[in-house]
């Protein structure tokens, strides 16, 4: 197996910000700014808020994770973000700003071409996303030729090959995969394919929605240390939605972590794993069956609460350990607690830094 | 101590080379023998990743798949010899859980159709009296209401409780081994625990033995006594899980544990690991079928298939670099585990939710 070339675009490090992760290259350039972004489901019994007055910035060079259970509107975020939201969905108010654009305010069309370009999709079970009839290489080469601008010369045939060729490679695949349809292939492969698509027009934001969640321990990892190393040759920013916390734990930055629409807390992986500040986050992290101990595996009693009409006051009280009285009467806003960390939660009241 | 199942040399092979084969033979099960005793109920897990074989070694405990090489034995018979009374006697005895708890449904019955089949078709209670009291004691015994489940279609339910129904049904059976394929795959990290819970419940309270398949060895550590892990069809290792996973033997086993994603972000991946090359086929491979991938690979591990040597009392493995430990007697793989006269039950007693 040919192994891929890694394009050295470094970056000024001079403002690089603080991580634990070896070869990270963050800088201090803000590739997307979410603020109070909310995607609302309008529905007869009700507005359903999947997705509630979300801020977050996420920096270039920067692995962001936003984890949660089923249901907490991590996937709505992403697709809201990429404004791929289907009716009766919407996006409500707040704005998303890549590189200085809202996407909000975009037209479809000037976001049809700003998507792939700037903002590429690896999609949750790439098995179900490539087109069965046809081969893998006009797959890399339909979104290519469609982001082609009227005013620009076409690729010729010899240019497309090389270009899949190079794809294909840097993916970890043989070239000779662009000639195979998608039931040749094992999922992996499948999945490595749908990041060579997702990286075709190089772009600076990469939305990944549990790309590995269908396949082995082995895979997955390769897999994720694929996506890690395109993002560092693109210089790109990676947006990584799932559940898993050890694959947030190995592969991220930064971890957000939803619960029932709401960020409820954000930071450092490292620091937020060590010492979570959210009651939820506290549980999902003891929750987590280890390697290196049998102790007892709990999970979070409870369910989470309906989306439509929320209580007041937090939606996580009813689950929580550490509830009081203002839990069930104020809803907790995002305080920030200094050091890139930020939670939504009454108990932290009196120690917010701004 | 009696052998509930016993599977002898035993290989199956998909695929053919006669007049409408295209040749290519897989090999999904290589040469594995193993016993289920039903006096020491134990958790084994079956550990691999997809195309290990672990599901084709489930359908054959299951018999739903006959070996094409090699024997498997109920009670000391002969699989093949059994009569139509014990094959339906052994259709008892060991019942599966299958992996999709939305797809075990049929979305027009009601849940309770799924634990009134069983009983009907085996005759197991007299009355319609009995039958309410068992169904209801099995149910108890998965941790559910029956007030809350009985009376509801599938799609009313979670993907956990829908899960432990399946638990239920099998119990009602009074099975003696329960195969469960992956239960827990498909429901959400924080509804695993209950499930996994029930099932272990059930070998400690019931003394009913556990097949436990699965990719997923975190949960297989907390859960099960013994581990089997399968590769390209061989167990490469087995042993207890104390022994195996704190200290793995065969360089697969060793990348597994390390490539699962531990919640540790101080302790991060090495370096990407090679690709398995799926373009050789099983038939190609003269040696060690890991060796095209093997970190450590020899010589001789590309011509000649490694034996099981026994690295201890509770663990071999059938790698090259343990040739000097010898060659297990007993091609038994089961004979490394824990019996449980030695077990000392160190898991918590107390995991549910």
């Amino acid at each position: 197996m040919v192994q891929p070339t890694i394009e050295e675009t470094r970056l000024s490090t001079e403002q690089a910000i603080q991580t634990y992760r070896t070869g990270a290259r963050i800088t201090d350039v803000d590739a997307l700014v979410v603020d109070g972004f909310s995607v609302y489901y309008e529905t007869d019994s009700g507005t359903v808020k999947a997705c509630d007055d979300v801020t977050f910035t996420l920096k270039q060079g920067e692995r962001f994770a936003l984890v949660g259970e089923s249901g907490s509107g991590k996937t709505t975020l992403a697709m809201g973000l990429m404004r791929l939201t289907r009716p009766p969905g919407h996006i409500a108010k707040g704005s998303a700003t890549l590189n200085g654009r809202d996407l909000t305010t975009l037209t479809d069309e000037e976001m049809r071409r700003t998507r792939l370009s700037e903002l590429a999709l690896v999609p949750q079970g790439a098995m179900n996303s490539l087109n069965p009839v046809m081969r893998i290489e006009r797959q890399i080469i339909d979104g290519i030729l469609d982001h082609v601008e009227d005013d620009e010369k076409s690729p010729n045939k010899d240019e497309l090959d090389e270009m899949v060729r190079d794809l294909l490679t840097r993916v970890g695949l043989r070239p000779g995969v662009a000639r195979l349809f998608p039931h040749e292939l094992s999922g992996g492969m499948k999945q490595r394919v749908a990041m060579a698509i997702g990286i075709s027009l190089r772009p600076s934001l990469i939305v990944a929605d549990e790309p590995t969640s269908a396949l082995d321990v082995v895979v997955q990892r390769q897999i994720m240390q694929t996506l890690g190393r395109l993002q560092e040759g693109l210089d790109a920013s990676i947006m990584l939605v799932g559940h898993d916390m050890g694959l947030v734990a190995q592969f991220a930055d930064t971890i957000g972590v939803m619960y029932a629409g709401k960020l409820v807390e954000v930071g450092p992986v490292e620091e937020v794993f060590s010492d979570p500040k959210h009651p939820y986050t506290k549980l999902l992290i003891r929750s987590l069956p280890s390697l290196k101990e049998k102790r007892e595996f709990l999970g979070i009693p409870g369910l989470p609460p309906q989306l439509i009409d929320l209580p007041v006051g937090c939606s996580f009280a009813d689950r929580c350990p550490s509830v009081f009285a203002k839990c069930r009467e104020v809803t907790p806003l995002t305080q920030d607690l200094g050091g890139r960390r930020e939670t939504a939660c009454h108990l932290y009241d009196g120690e917010a830094k701004s | 101590m009696s052998t509930f199942l016993e599977l002898d040399h035993v290989t199956k092979t998909f695929g053919s080379e006669g007049m409408f084969g295209n040749g290519q033979i897989t090999v999904a099960v290589d040469d594995v023998s193993l016993s289920i005793d039903e006096d020491e109920a134990s958790i084994t897990t079956v550990a691999g990743e997809s195309g290990s074989g672990k599901t084709t070694l489930s359908r054959l405990l299951l018999g739903s798949h006959v070996p094409s090489d090699g024997r498997m034995l109920y009670r000391g018979k002969d699989f093949t010899k059994l009569t139509s009374r014990e094959r339906r006697n052994f259709r008892r005895e060991i019942q599966p859980i299958f992996q999709d708890p939305f797809e075990s449904y049929n979305p027009f019955y009601k849940v309770d159709h799924v634990l009134d089949a069983p009983i009907k078709n085996f005759k197991l209670a007299s009355s319609n009296r009995e039958k309410k009291r068992m169904i209801e004691d099995a149910l108890e015994m998965v941790g559910l209401l029956p007030g809350e489940t009985l009376g509801r279609f599938p799609h009313q339910l979670s993907g956990g409780q829908r899960q432990r129904i399946m638990v239920a049904r099998a119990l009602l059976l009074k099975p003696r081994v329960i195969l469960a394929d992956e239960p827990v795959s498909m429901v959400d990290a924080s509804l695993r625990a209950t499930i996994l819970d029930s099932i272990r419940r059930l070998n400690r309270d019931l003394g009913i033995s556990v097949v436990y398949v699965t990719h997923d060895l975190t949960t297989a550590y907390q859960i099960s006594d013994n581990l089997m892990i399968m590769y390209r069809g061989a167990v490469v290792e087995a042993g207890t899980v104390d022994e195996v996973i704190p200290n793995p033997q065969h360089p697969y086993t060793k990348l597994l544990i390390e490539s699962i994603p531990q919640p540790d972000p101080k302790n991060r991946w090495g370096s990407e690991p090679p690709q398995q090359n799926w373009d050789t086929s099983d038939t190609d491979m003269a040696g060690c079928r890991f060796a095209d991938r093997c970190p450590a690979v020899m010589d001789n591990c590309r011509t000649t298939v490694p034996a099981q040597y026994l690295i201890n009392k509770h663990q071999m493995t059938r790698c090259f670099l343990h040739e000097d430990k010898g060659e297990m007697e007993n091609p038994d793989i089961t004979s490394t585990f824990q019996t449980e006269s030695e077990t000392i039950k160190a898991v918590p007693a107390n995991m549910s939710i």
